[in-house]
């Protein structure tokens, strides 16, 4: 790490490792650090080429046609944006069968007020290949105001296996613009999950998902939404394959933010099967929560569901653990804690457990 | 024990008791009879301090102590417990985790989930797509751990086939400690049912019947179990107004 980059990060260690990134290398694979608009990248694993995208542009040949072939420059505002803005992010290739254990992590931080930090990652997992990734985004203690604009774009190969878990701790005045879309092999599986911990200004993400024959792709997300934040949440996956499915699963908290809980599956080809259910806790009046959950059926022999609720913590829960001895308050931090389940991420053990301690720490911050 | 007076309770407006009279002694197990919607469950959630459950009248003793409007979970430190019959589901709240926070051992865990047939539930969310016979197992299991003065058990048979009937009488008698002698025993119990499988396997020793909110008729629980199939509830209400 340069030194430039150590000034930049003294005293936010701790920030960092809340968002997932750890300063010890033998626990990744690999990792990547974007500071304002500086990077470094380092390697651990075979099999792995981790490069900034930059200079994975410049050494790799093709790979610029795999640039915005998934999603649209024109999409909106911010993806004309990251399309005009200077090439940052990473680029993660595995190779072919190769499983990689250990996660590989990135973190983008923005150590600056009112920059605006725009990345494009590209990720390739190949055939029967195998990878964890950890995704952190945080701001320095004392930036109020930025933007950060992050364009990915995901192939997972045949009967690869992908997770890729982002978890954001934005301060208050920051905006977030993710713009993710993942291709999904034959056989292929890819497990995304989005954590937050901090308010910000307002986020907004609704990845896409294109999931081929027997693929499978599952978005699950974590929320807790203080006052007078705004998350604007979604996912759509489009089951193109014969017996693809797919997952959305939110479970949302609201201390007083509004929090927009979507999700968009279209089942195209027969044997889909495709699941949604949005879970939301409103702990405060000043908050909303709107599951707005469509399933799209263009295909007579698909098993489509949904299911969506919305409230306060029920009564009937508190009181059937004081009636077990606990206090209400003790019942009402349980309830909140079960809801934020990490157990419904999918990851593996050790990942999970550093994942379950940045989701108590929601549930602390709820109460 | 259990002293209650004249209670009357109110839910959404509605008045469900209508002056109930009990008095269980430390050591004795009631059983509470009485046609759906009667208010056997109302009674326990009363007892238990469901929010719910508005007491309009009379009073409610436990150990001595006027409990009538104590907070649930001060009721529950004070040894009542309840095993539900239709309980609520948590999410992500795991049975295993149940225990733990309850501070008891693994072993302990782990032999009282055996004894109920359970182990392979203890990793699952309380309650969550549970079948009938696995929520009343689970209830037991945890009353066991919680290891109550005053056990509050509602319909611990229905839903459940044979096999586990036995496991589930099985583990009452210990709960409410059957298998000491008459003396010995200090735990006091009260079992909602509506069949006798439940009194076949445990001897209980005060039996009553509740209808449209009143307590019409106590005494030995097998006589009024052997009443009721015979002739009905119909009977006793008439039996009960003649007198």
């Amino acid at each position: 790490m340069s030194k430039m980059l150590e000034e930049k990060l003294k005293g936010e260690e701790q920030t960092l490792e809340r968002v997932g990134f750890v300063f010890e290398e033998k626990q990744r694979a690999g990792s990547f650090l974007l500071v304002d608009d500086q990077e470094t990248v380092s390697n651990y694993s075979d099999g792995v080429t981790y490069y900034s995208t930059h200079r994975a542009v410049e050494k790799i040949k093709g790979l610029k046609e795999k640039l915005w072939s998934l999603v649209n420059p024109e999409k909106d505002e911010y993806t004309r944006k990251a399309y005009e803005a200077p090439l940052k992010g990473y680029f993660i290739h595995v190779q072919k069968d190769k499983k990689v254990e250990k996660p590989i992590q990135a973190c983008f931080f923005i150590a600056t007020s009112r920059l605006v930090q725009s990345v494009h990652n590209i990720i390739v997992i190949e055939d029967g290949a195998e990878l964890h990734v950890i995704n952190g985004c945080a701001t320095a203690s004392y930036v109020n105001m930025g933007m950060h604009i992050g364009i990915t774009e995901i192939f997972v190969g045949k009967g690869a296996f992908l997770s890729y878990t982002m978890i954001h701790d934005w301060s208050e005045q920051v905006e977030v613009r993710p713009r993710t879309a993942v291709f999904v092999d034959e056989g292929g599986k890819f497990v995304s999950n989005y954590i937050t911990i901090r308010k910000s200004k307002i986020t907004q993400s609704y990845p896409e998902a294109f999931v081929m024959k027997n693929g499978a792709a599952q978005f699950t997300s974590l929320v807790f939404a203080p006052e007078n934040s705004i998350y604007d949440l979604g996912a759509r996956i489009h089951l193109n394959g014969e017996n693809a499915s797919g997952e959305i699963i939110s479970r949302v908290i609201s201390g007083g933010g509004k929090v927009y809980s979507k999700g968009h599956l279209i089942g195209n080809k027969k044997g889909i099967k495709a699941h949604m259910s949005c879970d939301g806790l409103l702990l405060s009046e000043k908050g909303s929560i709107i599951a707005i959950p469509e399933l799209e059926a263009n295909y007579p022999d698909v098993n489509m569901s949904h299911e969506a609720a919305v409230g306060k913590i029920a009564e009937e829960e508190i009181e059937y653990l004081m009636s077990r001895g606990f206090s209400p308050e003790e019942a009402k931090s349980l309830i909140i804690k079960g809801f934020l389940d990490p157990k419904i991420l999918g990851l593996p053990p050790a990942l999970e457990q550093e994942v379950e301690k940045t989701i108590n720490m929601i549930g602390e911050g709820a109460l | 024990m259990l002293l209650i007076e004249n209670l009357k309770v109110e839910v959404e407006g509605r008045q469900v008791l209508k002056g109930v009279n009990l008095h269980v002694k430390a050591g004795e197990t009631h059983v509470l009879f009485g046609p759906n919607g009667a208010g056997k469950s109302t009674l326990f959630f009363a007892i238990m301090g469901y929010s719910k459950y508005k007491i309009t009248d009379g009073k409610i003793y436990f150990k001595e102590k006027d409990i009538t409007y104590l907070p649930t979970h001060e009721r529950a430190k004070l040894g009542i417990g309840i095993a539900l019959q239709r309980p609520p589901a948590l999410k992500g709240i795991k049975l295993e985790q149940i225990g733990k926070l309850m501070n008891k051992t693994e072993e302990e865990i782990l032999e009282k989930a055996e004894a109920l047939r359970i182990k392979d539930m203890l990793n699952r969310d309380i309650n969550l797509g549970f079948s009938g016979g696995e929520m009343k197992r689970s209830e037991v299991f945890q009353l066991m751990l919680q290891d109550p003065d005053l056990s509050l058990i509602d319909e611990p048979e229905s839903g459940v086939d044979i096999t586990n009937i036995d496991v589930i009488a099985k583990a009452l008698r210990k709960i409410l400690q059957k298998d000491m002698p008459i003396l010995e025993r200090k735990k006091s119990g009260i079992i909602i049912t509506h069949t006798g499988f439940i009194l076949e396997k445990l001897t209980a020793d005060k039996g009553h019947l509740l209808i449209d909110g009143e307590i019409i008729c106590s005494g030995n629980p097998m006589e009024i179990f052997n009443e009721i199939k015979l002739k009905g509830y119909t009977e006793c209400l008439k039996c009960w107004k003649r007198n």
